[in-house]
């Protein structure tokens, strides 16, 4: 069965703060609920489906669902980190092809900037459970430093130099000037990016994603109730998924899981990379942006570094748009949870709503990816393919 | 305390690992291997990740690899790197890179398995350039 034509985004919404001292965890899941609600027009009794991830508070879906109020006969609260909510969309769009529910509530949210957290330079203990715990905790492993070894060996590998990661960072700049809810506004040049300080060899402070609060949510429905709805239609293409690990101890840096969840999501589109016209990818760091590129097909494995310099993912600059809304690196990245925004931009886009001076001519195909984990080693990537209903 | 002076977290020992941990603590590296489909794995368990065998038996490594890729941590209190080691009987595995130079660190640099003291457990198993 294809979810292919089965399901639209009829709602979207991104939180506008991004330093929640003043609200609770519950409360902003509540209020991109209701954002993306209104957004689509359509209200809280309208949800019959529910999808959070690890960011919800309590028991998680069961505790949104008391909070908020909802009336359910669908749950799913899949966990792939930060590609959760680019997973629960294919999941949405699969559960209403499957008949079990019309309007499937996807949120996201997150205070770690209120709480203090050390997002990507303190080690995380998953667990004495956890079974690779005892083999990598006492190394130190943080999110950075293990992002750094990939960037590492694609240089090695490939030849990728710092200087072509920083425009990466450098598009994503230029775009976020435009958005007035961006953490980051200030414009910068590659320049700038190698001569941030060094966190973990040889990603910089400027290679790096914010850390933000905040959250999103994404409202999607089936097809008769989209087009009962005011808004711009964007429908659901294809959709792809894959989890790459260790391989047990066969560790290999040079690709994502993107190879395997990006051509299943083109296959059910039936559409090929050239045909995107706008693309929204998972930028935790600028590395997580350049290895996903090859493996999606935008170029070849190794080419990464020579596709992205130069300006190619500037808007009205390049030939393959990203992440106008500044990203994660610039603008938001909330819960440190990137999915999600990545899923609205891309909508904005299809809909004509991006900024005039980030919007690109004739968008009617994009792309969402999201990547969540360790990359390259314990992570899911999760592609979606969407389309501008004229 | 390390040499390092980074102080390394206890690695919590399950009567799976057991033996490996016993091993490090005598200086020894082990691996599993798996009986049905001769593949060697890290980290080890009892069930083979490869072909799902349970029978997995303990291998003790040479001791000696390369570097596959690293990073040194700069914005730590005391710098310190991580790196993945591609050990000769395959597996690649994290690990820290001691007693080196941090500076000079290359990968498809040889290194060879050394013990590092935690803070209260079994002694992990880290590489310096051989």
């Amino acid at each position: 069965m294809t979810i292919k034509g089965k399901a639209y985004i009829a709602g979207v919404y991104e939180h506008p703060t991004r330093k929640a001292d003043d609200k609770s965890l519950a409360q902003l899941h509540a209020e991109v609920a209701h954002g993306a609600l209104a957004d689509a027009g359509l209200t809280k009794a309208d949800v019959d489906g529910y999808f959070c991830s690890g960011d919800a508070p309590g028991l998680g879906g069961l505790s949104m669902a008391d909070y908020m109020g909802l009336k359910l006969r669908h749950i799913d609260t899949t966990e792939t980190g930060g590609s959760s909510y680019v997973v629960h969309v294919g999941h949405a769009a699969q559960a209403i092809a499957a008949g079990k529910c019309d309007v499937a509530l996807i949120t996201l949210a997150g205070r770690p900037r209120a709480e203090g957290m050390a997002t990507g330079t303190a080690p995380r203990n998953y667990g004495a459970a956890a079974p690779d715990v005892a083999f990598e905790f006492p190394f130190g492993p943080t999110v950075v430093n293990q992002y750094a070894m990939a960037a590492m060996r694609h240089m090695h590998q490939f030849g990728t130099t710092s200087a072509q990661l920083a425009w990466i960072k450098v598009a994503a700049s230029r775009h976020a000037q435009h958005n007035p809810h961006a953490l980051l506004r200030e414009v910068v040049t590659v320049e700038d990016v190698v001569s941030s300080p060094m966190v973990a060899d040889p990603l910089h402070r400027l290679d790096c994603c914010v850390i933000t609060d905040g959250g999103g949510a994404i409202v999607v429905t089936r097809p008769e109730i989209a087009r009962s709805l005011k808004r711009p239609r964007v429908r659901v293409l294809g959709a792809g998924e894959a989890v790459k690990h260790q391989a047990g101890g066969k560790i290999d840096l040079t690709y994502t899981g993107a190879v395997w969840s990006g051509p299943a999501a083109f296959a059910e589109a039936a559409v090929r990379p050239a045909d995107v016209k706008y693309v929204s990818i998972y930028d935790s760091f600028t590395i997580t942006v350049l290895i996903t590129l090859e493996d999606l097909g935008f170029c070849d494995k190794g080419q990464g570094g020579k596709f992205v310099a130069d300006g190619t993912l500037i808007s009205g600059v390049g030939r393959l748009p990203f992440n106008t809304d500044g990203g994660g690196l610039c603008n938001n990245h909330p819960a440190n949870r990137g999915g999600l925004t990545k899923v609205v931009e891309a909508v904005r886009q299809l809909r004509g709503e991006a900024h005039p001076a980030v919007q690109v001519k004739h968008c009617d195909i994009a792309l969402a990816h999201g990547t969540g984990g360790s990359l390259a080693t314990r992570h899911a990537s999760a592609t979606l393919i969407m389309e501008r209903e004229s | 305390m390390s040499k390092s002076g980074r102080s390394i977290p206890a690695p919590p020992v399950s009567p799976e690992t057991r033996p490996f941990w016993d091993a490090a603590a005598a200086g020894r590296l082990l691996l599993k291997r798996c009986e049905a489909c001769r593949e060697p794995h890290y980290y080890p368990r009892a069930i083979c990740p490869f072909c799902g065998s349970d029978r997995t038996t303990w291998l003790e490594a040479s001791g000696g690899g390369v570097i596959y890729s690293y990073s040194v941590f700069r914005r730590a209190p005391v710098p310190y790197a991580i790196a993945y080691v591609t050990l000769d009987e395959g597996p690649t595995m994290m690990t820290n890179i001691v007693d080196a130079d941090l500076d000079a660190l290359r990968i498809g640099q040889r290194v060879r398995v050394r013990f590092t003291p935690t803070d209260g457990g079994p002694p992990v198993p880290t590489f310096a350039p051989a």
